[in-house]
């Protein structure tokens, strides 16, 4: 049916969300706690539909919780969290995920290739194995991020660059529609940052939506097109050009202890 | 007399002494393939001391069905029933565990510790009162304790064998689902798939070798069947599908040629028998894998040393620096020195080593970005490593500088 609405020469993909439809990840009124200590606060948001999100804020802001919550990968105390329209449950195969690359073993006894095959198994499905068809396109994806001739390699020998690339080139492999992605420029070589940049910059090209934890603020408004201000609430959201102003930003990080009246209105 | 012994342990390990010491030595060695194959990955998971507890909280559930069937009146104990009250304890046990991890602020591994003592506690003291109960049948309760193959009837062999198979097929057919679990348990959760039925399915299967561990191994020491093997196999070899096969294997012989000693030794028990011969198979894996094994990388430590070594004296002397000491006895035995002066072939080696040392200080002055991708760069020869228009533009810059 999609291919009767498209039109030669048409620059819309077929599988790209229509603009009209859903935002990719819509959130309301999402509060999470770590044992009885709320961590994020009535966060409600909206996604554009395609871009580079920025997840901006100080240490122990909630953005990485944010980002689980979302996930599904930690309980929520209150709030709905959807994808595309319908929650996040029911959507797992249009959601790629970056993890932290802190958060595994890296002496597990599988090479780069084993590794972002993982981002097929979703598609291959219960008790078959991983075909010849899936591992050409695990393949292609570490290619994707110039990691092609690693793919032998056992994960614990390569560089903590390097095995950021790994993990995006799974995401990549996982060939959905929203990726969620914790730090992935975090304490990269100057080659590794460059291919995430790039690999950014072809997601967006071809439509998708990319969420992002980002520590730098200095590189906020050069890789990004929106950022989500977050300090345990939503700070601010918007444009870069519009929420990257040092007044949001020292209410984003100066306010924590005790808000300024205007701080605590804004939301 | 040692002869004899020989000709007999000959006998069993080649299933010729008779059927049923056969059947018994089968039965073990599947059972070491099974807890090779499940025990690879709770190793993974870093379930391996939660099946320390569960294999420790069977004890309390034998007691207890011994004495149910006791009060029903069952002529002699019988095998399912005791398994049965086993696998109920053993999995209150792992619940237990669970329970205080998650809603108290306990450690995984304080509670399995408090687990653990408590419900063997308990079971032990169950067992002093079955002895002292007027019933037939309690000697042999104890051999669950410590294991004895010897107790072990051919038909629950073959049933142990024929479960054991199982189990490492079960394995085979979730290879993929337990690799993403055991890895990533987050990433597994967000492409969907079930990471706590898939920890139950895991436990369950480690469950399932205690349990048909029990008997021959014993419950304190069923878990070395699950946690030796692959570790021991971890020596040899980076990739998961060589690993679990490599961790089968070595639990297979264990079982296979503990059952045959403990056969030879009646009167030892036979899961320490067992489980000292996977410890023996650790220990050389730990020393003498060729991958990650201990000489192994001494050896490589060792090579390396020594090929610097080599060519910083052999550029020292062609710079006319002296080489003295045990480097200069080992230039000599090379070739590459005779009475003290490089021989031709000294002399290329020494201009070899001085130019490679020359280019790769180049590269790691002008293209340091480039030095992750390869691996051995300073190391190896650099004509080995790079490629040629890198190392003649290296030349050029190096000239001209």
């Amino acid at each position: 049916m999609q291919y009767l609405w498209r039109t030669p020469g048409s620059r819309t993909a077929p599988e790209e969300a229509s603009p009209i439809g859903p935002p990719p990840l819509e959130i309301r009124g999402l509060t999470v706690a770590y044992h009885r200590r709320p961590v994020l606060w009535n966060v409600d948001y909206a996604a554009p539909s395609g871009g580079l999100i920025a997840v901006v804020g100080p240490n122990g802001a909630g953005k990485s919780t944010l980002i689980k919550a979302c996930l599904g990968l930690v309980p929520i105390v209150s709030g709905t969290v959807e994808v595309f329209g319908r929650p996040i449950a029911r959507q797992r195969r249009l959601i790629g995920y970056v993890p932290q690359r802190e958060s595994v073993d890296w002496d597990f006894p599988v090479s780069a290739l084993d590794v972002v095959a993982m981002g097929r198994y979703g598609k291959i499905g219960w008790f078959r194995p991983v075909t010849r068809a899936h591992k050409e396109a695990a393949l292609h994806a570490l290619e994707r991020v110039g990691m092609a001739d690693f793919a032998k390699r056992q994960i614990g020998q390569l560089s903590g660059g390097q095995q950021q690339r790994v993990f995006l080139a799974r995401a990549l492999a996982q060939e959905a529609q929203l990726y969620f992605m914790d730090e992935p420029f975090a304490g990269v070589d100057a080659a590794t940052e460059r291919a995430v940049l790039q690999v950014l910059r072809d997601l967006d090209a071809a439509g998708r939506t990319v969420i992002c934890v980002h520590h730098d603020l200095q590189t906020v408004s050069d890789y990004f097109d929106h950022a989500l201000l977050l300090n345990t609430r939503v700070v601010a959201q918007g444009p870069v050009g519009r929420v990257m102003t040092p007044d949001l930003l020292s209410r984003t990080y100066g306010g924590r202890p005790m808000p300024a009246p205007a701080a605590a209105e804004a939301s | 007399m040692i002869a004899t012994t020989i000709e007999e342990a000959l006998r069993i390990l080649t299933f010729q002494s008779g059927f049923n010491s056969a059947v018994v030595v089968a039965g073990t060695a599947a059972l070491g393939l099974a807890g090779g194959t499940v025990g690879t990955f709770l190793l993974l998971r870093r379930r391996a001391l939660v099946s320390d507890a569960l294999s420790h909280a069977t004890l309390p559930g034998i007691a207890v069905a011994f004495l149910v069937g006791a009060a029903l009146g069952l002529p002699e104990r019988s095998l399912p029933l005791l398994l049965a009250g086993a696998v109920a304890s053993g999995v209150v046990g792992l619940l237990t565990v669970q329970a205080l991890s998650r809603f108290t602020r306990l450690t995984e591994d304080s509670a399995i510790g408090a687990v653990l003592s408590v419900f063997f506690g308990l079971g032990v003291v169950l067992l002093s009162v079955i002895q002292n109960l007027e019933l037939g049948g309690q000697a042999g309760l104890k051999t669950f304790i410590l294991g004895q193959t010897a107790a072990m009837a051919q038909g629950e062999a073959i049933a142990i064998g024929l479960l054991a198979a199982g189990a490492a097929l079960a394995v085979a057919l979730l290879f993929k689902e337990l690799r993403v679990l055991a890895f990533d348990p987050g990433f597994a959760a967000v492409q969907g798939w079930p990471v706590g039925a898939l920890d139950l399915v895991l436990m369950g299967l480690a469950t399932f070798v205690t349990v048909i561990g029990l008997q021959t191994v014993g419950l304190i020491l069923v878990v070395a069947l699950l946690i030796i093997p692959p570790a021991a196999a971890r020596f040899w070899t980076d990739r998961l599908p060589a690993l679990t096969v490599a961790a089968a294997v070595i639990g297979a012989l264990s079982g296979w040629l503990g059952a045959t000693l403990s056969a030879l030794l009646p009167k030892l028990p036979a899961g320490a028998v067992i489980v000292l011969v996977a410890g023996g198979f650790f220990l050389l894996s730990f020393l003498f894998a060729p991958a990650r094994g201990l000489v192994a990388a001494a050896l490589r430590q060792g090579r390396l040393r020594l090929s610097f070594a080599e060519r910083r004296a052999l550029t020292d002397l062609l710079d006319g620096r002296p080489v003295e000491g045990p480097l200069a006895l080992w230039l000599r035995l090379r070739g590459h020195t005779r009475n003290g002066a490089l021989t031709p072939a000294g002399q290329a080696a020494a201009r070899a080593a001085a130019r490679d040392r020359r280019l790769w200080e180049r590269f790691l002055a002008d293209y340091p970005a480039l030095l992750p991708a390869h691996a051995n760069w300073g190391v190896d020869p650099i004509d080995s490593v790079l490629p040629g228009d890198m190392v003649r533009l290296l030349e050029e810059r190096s000239a001209s500088s």
